[in-house]
């Protein structure tokens, strides 16, 4: 690992300004459980970390007033356990407490799992050179391309790159049209959250649309009655403590047994977190049967292009949407 | 030789089991205080009572980096204060093993993937091996050494030894420490939420079934108190 200058500022400002005059190469670290891994792996190589998990009172969780508000250093974990977002909105707290493990929780900040890097083995597994990845080293070519490609993407892949978006969080926070608060060397801004994330195209080394220096100070979800009857549903190759293979994140608006609005987004299936509009349309105005969740989850499926191993996710995505629709519903009416 | 502190020493293994697996923790935590491997530990933590003396002993080995790649931490561990100059690089994992001959946390695969090296910062379980070692400043750090109570087993370590929730031990540092933080996280109330919780800590061993019925009772004895 390379050696790097650690600094701790305690406000906000003073990290942005840490940022600024150290120029090229530094980066803030939070809980590290993405940063210091891949520094491990040599795969990041920053040469100042800004440590920003000493700023005081950046860790708040509001649930009063007309929207959600959770600051950028609250632990995942501690969201995943408040009361309110437990049960009003089962979305948010199932993609935490479906990711990852206790442990990883505890140190994992809100604002650093928006910004977690894609598990795709040739990306983690070849910076001594064995295997080429455009988004560790761009130009070099990409190992998955012709390589074992289970796990890839089958939404929004480039010729240059299909590694899959890893996060859950970031998933139910698409569905439910969730805003970042930024604050920059050119001061404060808000961005939806879908905004965030780059498709690869012939870029894929660019993932995020942060400019140098800028920190996500908070996350905003708007409050909506779709919250109560919503869920982060998550297939993976065990139980628990794994990345999804597909994932859902569904909030009905319900009308009886009609849905008036449908929140869909796609995790473990694509190359950012994923909305799904042809299924949201196709739902509108329908009485929820089986059937009809079903023709749902094939529609979101219907503009997918697998490669050689990952074909099954197709037919997996499709069904993990069907099955968190009627989760949804069932919910809605509790 | 390192893991001296984790095994009981050849030869002299107890034919009874239980006996061998009981004197398990005792030679743990002897060892770790007397051991020939844990000279520093052994000055740090034998002389509690001088924080200056901790600094010394901890400060030994000369840095490969320059000095604004270095820094000085303090914290509290396992009830001790220490404090100790570092490289920024070091992880918690190997502040604890390689400078303070804590080697009851253990790597396993140095990625946050398996949960053998978890300790609690400030009453809360995390993955060492992914921890900088600066973040632990001002912190409380509790390591499977500083457990029990004296020679008294903690009741979690006793359910592990009563429910066999072990083979070859490498896991078991680790799974205690997270099952101790399980069950005050009140996670502990099924079986099924055991394994939910527990999944961080893998065994391959596969102690599993042992691992959660210890959990399961230590869990009940630590409500009674
Ligand atoms: C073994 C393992 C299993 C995991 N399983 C899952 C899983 O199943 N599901 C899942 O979703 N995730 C999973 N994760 C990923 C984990 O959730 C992320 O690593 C974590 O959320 C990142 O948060 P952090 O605070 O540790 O970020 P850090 O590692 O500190 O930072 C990540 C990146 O964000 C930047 N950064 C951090 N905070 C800010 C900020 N406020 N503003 C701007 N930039 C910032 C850093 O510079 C860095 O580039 C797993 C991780 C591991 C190691
Ligand atoms: S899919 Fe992307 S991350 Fe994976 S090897 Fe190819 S370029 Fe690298
Ligand atoms: S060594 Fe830390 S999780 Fe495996
Ligand atoms: S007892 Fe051997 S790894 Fe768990």
């Amino acid at each position: 690992m390379q050696p790097f200058t650690y600094m701790r500022p305690t406000t906000a400002p003073d990290a942005v300004s840490a940022f600024a005059s150290a120029g090229a190469d530094a980066r803030y670290i939070a809980g590290g459980t993405t940063l210091y891994d891949l520094m491990k792996l040599n795969i990041e190589q920053p040469r100042h970390l800004i440590d920003i998990t000493a700023i005081a009172g950046l860790d708040k969780i509001e649930t009063d007033g007309d929207r959600l508000r959770f600051e950028a250093l609250a632990p995942m974990s501690a969201v995943a356990t408040n009361d309110v977002i437990i049960r009003d909105y089962p979305v948010l707290a199932e993609a935490l407490s479906k990711a990852a493990s206790q442990q990883l929780r505890n140190m994992a900040r809100v604002g650093g799992n928006l910004l977690q890097r894609t598990r795709c083995m040739y990306f983690r597994n070849g910076a001594d050179g064995v295997y080429p990845c455009n988004k560790r080293e761009p130009g070099s070519g990409c190992a998955a391309l012709r390589g074992l490609d289970r796990g890839q993407a089958v939404f929004g892949t480039s010729d240059a790159c299909t590694a899959v978006s890893p996060g859950d969080f970031p998933v139910a926070l698409v569905a439910m049209d969730a805003q970042l608060e930024i604050l920059g060397p050119a001061g404060s801004r808000t961005l939806p959250i879908g905004d965030l994330y780059r498709l690869p195209a012939d870029t894929p080394h660019l993932e995020f649309t942060l400019a140098p220096g800028e920190m996500i100070t908070a996350i905003v979800v708007p409050k909506t009655a779709a919250g109560r009857g919503s869920t982060y549903h998550k297939i993976r190759d065990r139980e628990s403590y794994a990345f999804a293979l597909a994932s859902a994140a569904v909030a009905l608006e319900m009308d009886g047994d009609q849905v008036s609005r449908a929140h869909i987004a796609l995790g473990g299936v694509a190359t950012k977190p994923w909305r799904a509009p042809e299924a949201e349309l196709k739902l509108a105005g329908q009485r929820l049967t089986p059937e009809v969740a079903l023709d749902a989850g094939r529609a979101a499926f219907s503009g997918a292009s697998p490669g050689k191993y990952n074909g099954f996710k197709v037919e997996l995505g499709a069904r993990t949407v069907a099955d968190a629709l009627l989760i949804a519903a069932e919910r809605s009416r509790s | 030789m390192t893991g001296s502190d984790d095994m009981p020493e050849d030869g002299k293994a107890d034919t009874d089991n239980r006996t061998a697996r009981s004197g398990f923790f005792t030679l743990s935590r002897r060892s770790a205080l007397e051991g020939g491997a844990a000279i520093a530990a052994a000055a740090i933590f034998a002389d509690a009572s001088s924080p200056a003396k901790t600094a010394t002993a901890a400060q030994s080995a000369p840095l490969p980096v320059a000095s604004d790649q270095a820094l000085t931490i303090s914290a509290t561990i396992n009830g001790q204060p220490v404090a100790a100059e570092i490289d920024a690089r070091t992880s918690l994992l190997d502040l604890l093993r390689e400078r303070l001959a804590l080697t009851g946390a253990k790597k396993g695969c140095d990625h946050g993937q398996c949960g053998a090296c978890t300790v609690h910062v400030d009453g809360r379980r995390v993955a060492s091996c992914l921890t900088l070692a600066a973040k632990i400043e001002g912190r409380e750090v509790l390591t499977i050494e500083g457990l029990s109570d004296g020679a008294a087993l903690h009741p979690m370590q006793q359910a592990f030894i009563d429910h066999d929730a072990l083979q070859c031990g490498y896991c078991t540092p680790g799974q205690i420490m997270a099952a101790v933080a399980c069950v005050a996280e009140g996670n502990a109330t099924s079986k099924e939420r055991i394994r939910e919780y527990m999944s961080g800590n893998i065994c391959r061993c596969g102690a599993y079934v042992g691992i959660v019925a210890a959990i399961e009772d230590a869990a009940s004895k630590m409500e009674r108190g």
